[in-house]
């Protein structure tokens, strides 16, 4: 029955070290947003996308605390059949409230909410026009629904116009689905050429704001806030699990009869929802999200910090300074040896192989958060520059780039 | 020059500029070439190859008619004049 997976056996034997699996690592124990004990030993953790730190914010936890002791565990069932709690209309309205928006809907993880949005708003005569790096969980909803997929060139707003102009005649709505900010290079859609795209062509737009809520835009909204072209975003999907540190999924959108997709969308009407503790936490993150910008300009500061001082030490990067800074290797094999000397000499970061990865290079991602300090921004740069000089990725130490040993 | 001949020496073209492609391998490429088996492409890989064609041909080939191609004359297929613009 698994034969069929050899291939993947093979390539996954490869890449585990004896004594360590890149892909399945066991933190013994989290002790902050940035800290947590792998293997017995203290490690800053640099891939976890808490870009606010909030997953130890007091309020957010005291506010869950009280969820979990006042409504229990779960809700053990979909709304539809269980019905819904108070905690899910709150947070509703408190994230509709925040774009700006008629309406919101949650949903159980960030994965299910494309999922659950590409399927129930593209039919049979539409058509989806996805950019050619978007998330798995975009290509398996536009996968699921009953729509004709294409792909565009990544982040090429005239490919993008290309094959609009070439669809026009043909019967079906069509919806451009993006992302702020993509997860593997950290690089930003060109949202405003896009937008003037969609309003030429008279498209729908969907923006995923998975790694951009909390991130871009003076007020958070992400990269529709950033590149001023919110009204032409026909839907903004995201995520619990990254700024607001927690988990699950929503989208907002100004769409009259919006909240018909309750009885349409699968992934929301066939999966348990939300928990107590979680919809609690979550409404506090984004009160948190509102009251301190400060963490915003943490997050920028340490994002820069960290991006220039690999890009000074001469390694090869994303194209744009953003809280993602991934480094690029010519080969898996250094890659692999790379990510196991950090996290010996107590980094974690995360190991990105082809072919999940864009145009099949092998990285070393980080995520930055706003938790970290001056201190650990510091001693990531120079650990992993020395890591750098030693596997010959960088040529050469230049000492003046370097910061003084912790 | 044949018109599906033609649209193979175009999608040549493209394979020539293909990561890790020989002269050894582009000069056995025919209509019956396999393009996971022979190019050595991994699944995105095809996809990759399939969005340079439609850039190349100016035409769009949806993703569900992508997995019905296996070998190189069934893309000379979707790409041949007639059939470009759209293939849904």
């Amino acid at each position: 029955m698994l034969a069929k997976y050899e291939h993947l056996k093979q390539a996954y034997a490869r890449v585990r070290d004896e004594r360590q699996d890149p892909f399945n690592v066991h933190f013994e124990k989290i002790s902050s947003p940035t800290q947590g004990i792998v293997n017995g030993r203290p490690v800053l953790l640099l891939g976890t996308n808490n870009y606010l730190g909030l997953t130890f914010d007091a309020s957010c936890v005291a506010k869950a605390t009280e969820a979990l002791r006042l409504e229990g565990t779960g809700t053990t069932g979909s709304r539809t059949a269980n019905g819904t709690y108070s905690g899910h209309k709150m947070l509703e309205q408190k994230i509709a409230d925040f774009f700006g928006r008629a309406a919101a809907m949650l949903f159980t993880t960030g994965y299910q909410a494309n999922l659950g949005m590409l399927t129930a708003l593209a039919g049979r005569e539409d058509h989806l026009l996805l950019d050619a790096d978007s998330h798995a969980s975009i290509y398996d909803g536009a996968r699921l629904s009953e729509a004709s997929v294409t792909r565009f060139r990544h982040n090429d707003p005239d490919d993008l116009f290309r094959r609009l102009r070439i669809l026009a005649d043909l019967p079906g709505d069509k919806l451009i689905v993006v992302e702020g900010i993509y997860s593997m290079l950290g690089d930003i859609a060109p949202l405003k050429e896009i937008a003037a795209v969609k309003r030429e062509t008279g498209a729908y737009l969907l923006v995923d704001e998975a790694h951009s809520l909390g991130v871009l835009g003076e007020h958070g909204r992400g990269l529709a806030e950033q590149a001023g072209v919110e009204n032409d975003v026909d839907f903004i999907v995201g995520t619990f699990s990254k700024s607001l540190g927690s988990i699950g999924g929503f989208c907002v959108s100004d769409m009259p009869d919006f909240d018909v997709l309750r009885l349409a969308s699968r992934a929301y009407m066939f999966t348990a929802s939300l928990p107590p503790s979680v919809t609690a936490s979550v409404t506090q993150a984004l009160e948190v999200l509102v009251a301190k910008p400060g963490l915003r300009s943490d997050l920028e500061r340490n994002a820069a910090r960290l991006y220039d001082g690999l890009a000074k030490a001469g390694f090869l990067l994303g194209p744009t300074v953003s809280p993602i800074v991934s480094i690029r290797f010519d080969s898996p094999e250094i890659a692999v040896v790379f990510w196991n000397k950090l996290l010996a000499l107590g980094i974690y970061a995360n190991l990105a192989l082809p072919p999940a990865t864009p145009g099949r290079q092998s990285l070393l991602r980080s995520s930055v958060s706003a938790a970290h300090t001056s201190a650990e921004i510091e001693f990531a740069i120079k650990t992993i520059t020395t890591v750098g000089i030693e596997l010959g990725v960088v040529q050469h130490a230049r000492e003046a780039f370097l910061p003084a040993a912790q | 020059m044949a018109d599906d001949e033609r649209v193979i020496s175009r999608i040549i073209d493209v394979i020539r500029t293909l990561e890790g492609m020989t002269p050894d391998v582009l000069a056995k490429v025919t209509p019956q070439t396999n393009i996971v088996r022979d190019l050595n492409l991994d699944s995105i890989a095809v996809m990759d190859f399939i969005l340079e064609l439609e850039v190349k041909f100016n035409t769009v080939i949806s993703l569900d008619i992508v997995a019905g191609i296996e070998t190189i004359g069934d893309l000379a297929r979707v790409l041949e004049p007639q059939s470009a613009q759209v293939t849904q």
